[in-house]
């Protein structure tokens, strides 16, 4: 099989106007007739219903939340970039393009991400006129602070709070939306399967997390808007919800998984404390902006770093990365972590730690501007660890906190089955290797306004006169299949909770297809995993029925589609024997210990094809040609 | 890692038509670092391991910014202290103290099962206008209209709201004014929410009203359990504003 990613012809700065001057377009009068459905009210999400919506088409979308505002994209933190260039520091599309690819680690398409940086100024534009309210400067400007992997400063923000204002600012576009009667939103209902008729995706089948109903819905088009699978790492900052069963499910009808070892470990997270904990909580990346990391230069240092002299101090960041230091991009800023814990030289309890360092800063610009910069952090890391970061550094550790891979996608987001279009986090296209900090709202966004509303003609154009109804078999028979994985799931009648499943899922992948991945490691990991999925089927503990509200079989059913899905990750991760942004296998680094990619072999996507349960799944190739910009070993020095 | 003990009072509900009780329980054992809902899944995890039905809550991003999370602990709406539920650690708590865990108690937050309730009127006032209406495409350069700080910082403060509720389940009337005051305020002293303002207000505080929530009587209780730090006198705005919305309709001007 091959996979088309129907990039325009043309060179890369003409190819999406070039695009767009050529698509099919739907008139106005056939745009109601068509239903598009929409899964996940996340940035993507809800700025596709929205957007679709608004054009006239009929939009049906579903989320598990009780209200489309509650979706993960809430919790970002620092910003959203856009090449705008009002800070006349020389940035421009090209450069947020470039910036991009090379964050990326070269592993990412780059047509795809040429289109996101282009678009990426009319997402701010079309936030400030929804009434998002970004920071300004005394004059009124827009304010902006730089993130990690740009030596610029293109980062937009709203306080610590950048994804709630952009998702509420979506969620309100959603809900106007929704009072016209345009939108038909289905809450606390989760998609538990893809429906297949003749070859394209043409409904899903929903479970009603109150009522335990389960209910067939038809459209034209499924638009997947699930989010990433860092929970499979079980303690990650994504929200306890979030998980892989969506694009799973899709995965098993057919549509292929790209890259699914692609995962970004964050390097500022609050470290872990005890096996109690639920989840981590992020620290925004924008803090290190005016924070200095730093450990002891000596081993078992256990003096509190008040007491550390400067002298004794290791700025390690910059002094391995003088040019980007503190920013240097999320993948290394979090391998150096490693590096130093593994030799010794970590701080806090569990020696899993580096400080986070704001003594410099509060001295040179004041306690005050640092508390209006951060103030919710800072409260926020006060809380959880009872540590007031004015007066002693941070300790952070790096987390699990967003995922590069995802259901593979064309240039018009579509899957390699017809009808099924993946936006945000859950498509695999614009990241590559590593996913550079502010970039995820920025996707989310761009997918949801700006890609799918001007791509999703190209299929629809074709689906003329092919409605289908849920009375079709092919509806009546998935149906059935998740009917009897839920009556699967509750038979078992076993005493370990779901949570322990979870817990132990989570410590297998995060040792093997954590920070740094072996083969024999990853083999391992594969075995465990099989041998923890084949315990739970077993000893699995779900009180309760079908028929209401289950909390215990909401995430049973989450966590039995984590246990399939960490093979294939680890599969993934085996088979490319290289290093690449978060993908660091031991066996492929450089003498100074920084990545080795290995261009003549895996400069391709990697889209694993679904064959049947307990059978190797295919490994389809899509080469990643780069015309525009030259393969480079990535420096930060 | 030092653990404490705890005597819980749960409110358990099958369903919004069944009655409900507290149940009693001692939790033993807690890490004494763990957040109130980590101690929650605990208790719960023990429950499901004796073959018992845990006891359903509401959580997701689990630090304070989604607003799932609602429950009413030791009569506070989302617990002691600033922050939502999850926001709360049981260092907070004496060792071997008596903790009541109830749901928010809203006639327009009907209970779905145990602490689980239904806040979707929320979602319903927000769809009557609490938006600028403008579609994807027709924005002009985000430079355009400069907006001073103090102005983008006050809408920022207003647009905090995690809309979670607690304001409707601490106020004695049951009022979301703090809820509709942060949208009404947030969007309403911004430049481009000027061309709905009136509708706006007028039809949320409707629509408020059709849902069976009570008016603000000065309580300021919503003000001091509010995870968001959303001032009070976005209410104060908000009372503005309906009634110019109001007069507005009333003479038959043009808004």
């Amino acid at each position: 099989m091959i996979l088309d990613a129907k990039i325009p012809e043309g060179p890369i700065e003409k190819k999406w106007t070039s695009f767009k001057n050529n698509a099919k377009l739907i008139s106005p009068a056939n745009k109601r007739k068509f239903k598009v459905i929409v899964v996940g009210t996340g940035l993507a999400g809800s700025s596709a219903s929205a957007t679709l919506a608004e054009l006239g088409y009929q939009v049906e979308a579903f989320c598990f939340h009780d209200s489309p505002r509650r979706a993960h994209s809430i919790a970002a933190q620092g910003g959203i970039n856009a090449a705008k260039n009002y800070q006349n520091d020389g940035d421009s599309v090209w450069r947020l393009f470039y910036d991009t690819v090379k964050g990326g680690d070269f592993r990412s398409r780059e047509a795809n991400v040429y289109r996101l940086a282009e678009v990426s100024g009319t997402i701010i534009d079309q936030c400030v006129s929804q009434g998002v309210p970004f920071a300004r400067e005394y004059g009124g400007e827009l304010a902006n602070r730089s993130f990690g992997g740009a030596q610029v400063s293109r980062t937009f923000y709203a306080k610590g709070q950048t994804g709630q204002q952009l998702l509420l600012g979506a969620y309100s576009a959603l809900s106007a939306q929704i009072g016209l009667g345009r939108v038909m939103m289905h809450e606390n209902s989760e998609m538990l399967d893809l429906v297949i008729v003749d070859g394209h995706a043409k409904g899903i089948v929903a479970r009603n997390l109150i009522t335990g109903e389960i209910t067939t819905h038809a459209a034209d088009t499924v638009l997947l808007c699930t989010g990433g699978y860092s929970n499979i790492y079980y303690l990650s900052t994504n929200a306890r919800g979030s998980n892989v069963t969506a694009t799973w499910r899709a995965y098993k009808r057919g549509a292929a998984f790209a890259n699914p070892c692609y995962t970004q470990i964050h390097p500022t997270c609050i470290p872990v404390a005890g096996d109690y904990q639920s989840k981590l909580t992020l620290m925004s990346e924008s803090l290190r902006n005016d924070g200095r990391v730093w450990v002891p230069k000596a081993k078992g240092d256990k003096r509190a770093p008040q007491e550390v002299p400067e002298e004794e101090r290791d700025y390690y960041l910059e002094r391995k990365y003088p040019s980007y230091g503190n920013l240097a991009p999320r993948d290394i800023a979090s391998r150096s972590a490693k590096e130093v814990c593994d030799e010794g030289r970590g701080v806090g309890p569990s020696g899993l730690g580096v400080y986070l360092d704001f003594s410099g800063a509060i001295k040179r610009l004041g306690e005050k501007t640092i508390r209006e910069r951060y103030g919710n952090l800072f409260e926020m890391y006060q809380n959880i660890t009872g540590e007031n970061a004015y007066e002693r550094p941070m300790r952070i550790y790096p987390a699990v906190h967003y995922t590069m891979g995802g259901l593979w996608v064309d240039y018009n987001l579509m899957s390699n089955l017809p009808g099924l279009h993946v936006l945000g986090e859950a498509n695999f296209s614009d990241h590559g290797a590593n996913r550079l900090g502010a970039s995820a709202l920025m996707q989310g966004l761009s997918d949801g306004y700006f890609v799918i509303p001007n791509t999703l003609g190209e299929y629809l154009s074709t689906q003329f006169g092919k409605k289908v109804s849920t009375d079709l078999p092919e509806f009546k028979k998935t149906e059935a299949e998740v009917r009897a994985q839920i009556e699967k799931i509750l038979a078992v009648k076993g005493n370990v909770p779901v949570d322990e499943f979870h817990r132990l899922l989570g410590l297998i992948i995060w040792d093997q297809c954590g920070m740094a991945r072996s083969e024999t490691g990853l083999r391992k990991a594969i075995e465990d995993v099989r041998a923890l999925r084949e315990r739970f089927w077993k000893e699995v503990a779900v009180p309760g029925t079908g028929a209401e509200l289950n909390q215990s079989l909401e995430r049973a059913g989450r966590v039995a589609d984590f246990l399939e899905f960490g093979e294939l990750m680890c599969l993934d991760a085996l088979i490319r024997e290289e290093s690449c942004g978060g993908h660091f296998r031991v066996e492929h680094q450089t003498p100074e210990g920084e990545a080795l990619r290995h261009d003549d072999k895996f400069a391709e996507v990697y889209a694993w094809m679904f064959r049947g349960e307990n059978t190797d799944p295919d490994l389809v190739r899509e080469p990643l040609h780069y015309e525009a910009v030259h393969l480079a070993t990535r420096s930060y020095k | 890692m030092s653990t404490m003990h705890f005597h819980l009072r749960l409110w358990k509900q099958k369903s919004g038509t069944d009655a409900g009780q507290f149940i009693e329980i001692d939790a033993k054992e807690i890490p004494s670092e763990c957040s109130f809902l980590e101690m929650l899944d605990i208790v719960n995890n023990r429950m499901t391991r004796e073959g018992k039905e845990p006891v359903a809550f509401e959580s997701d991003c689990r630090e304070g910014i989604c607003g799932t999370c609602n429950m009413v602990i030791n009569g506070v709406p989302q617990g002691p202290g600033r922050g939502a539920a999850c926001q709360v650690y049981m260092r907070k708590f004496e060792n071997g103290q008596t903790i009541t865990v109830e749901p928010f108690r809203v006639g327009a937050f009907p209970i779905v099962k145990d602490l689980v309730v239904n806040r979707s009127a929320y979602d319903r006032i927000i769809r009557s206008g609490g938006f600028i209406s403008e579609h994807t495409g027709g924005a002009p350069d985000a430079s355009t209209t400069l907006i001073p700080k103090p102005v983008a910082d006050a809408a920022m403060d207003a647009a905090a709201c995690i809309g979670c509720g607690a304001c409707a389940a601490a106020c004695p009337n049951s009022s979301p004014m703090l809820f509709v005051g942060a949208k009404v305020t947030h969007l309403g002293i911004l430049p481009q929410g000027q061309a709905e303002r009136k509708s706006r207000a007028r039809n949320m505080v409707r629509t408020m009203q059709e849902e069976g929530f009570g008016n603000c009587s000065n309580y300021y209780a919503c003000e001091a359990v509010c995870p968001a730090n959303v001032p009070a006198s976005v209410i104060a705005m908000l009372n503005r504003e309906y009634i110019r919305g109001e007069l507005s309709e009333a003479v038959g001007a043009i808004d």
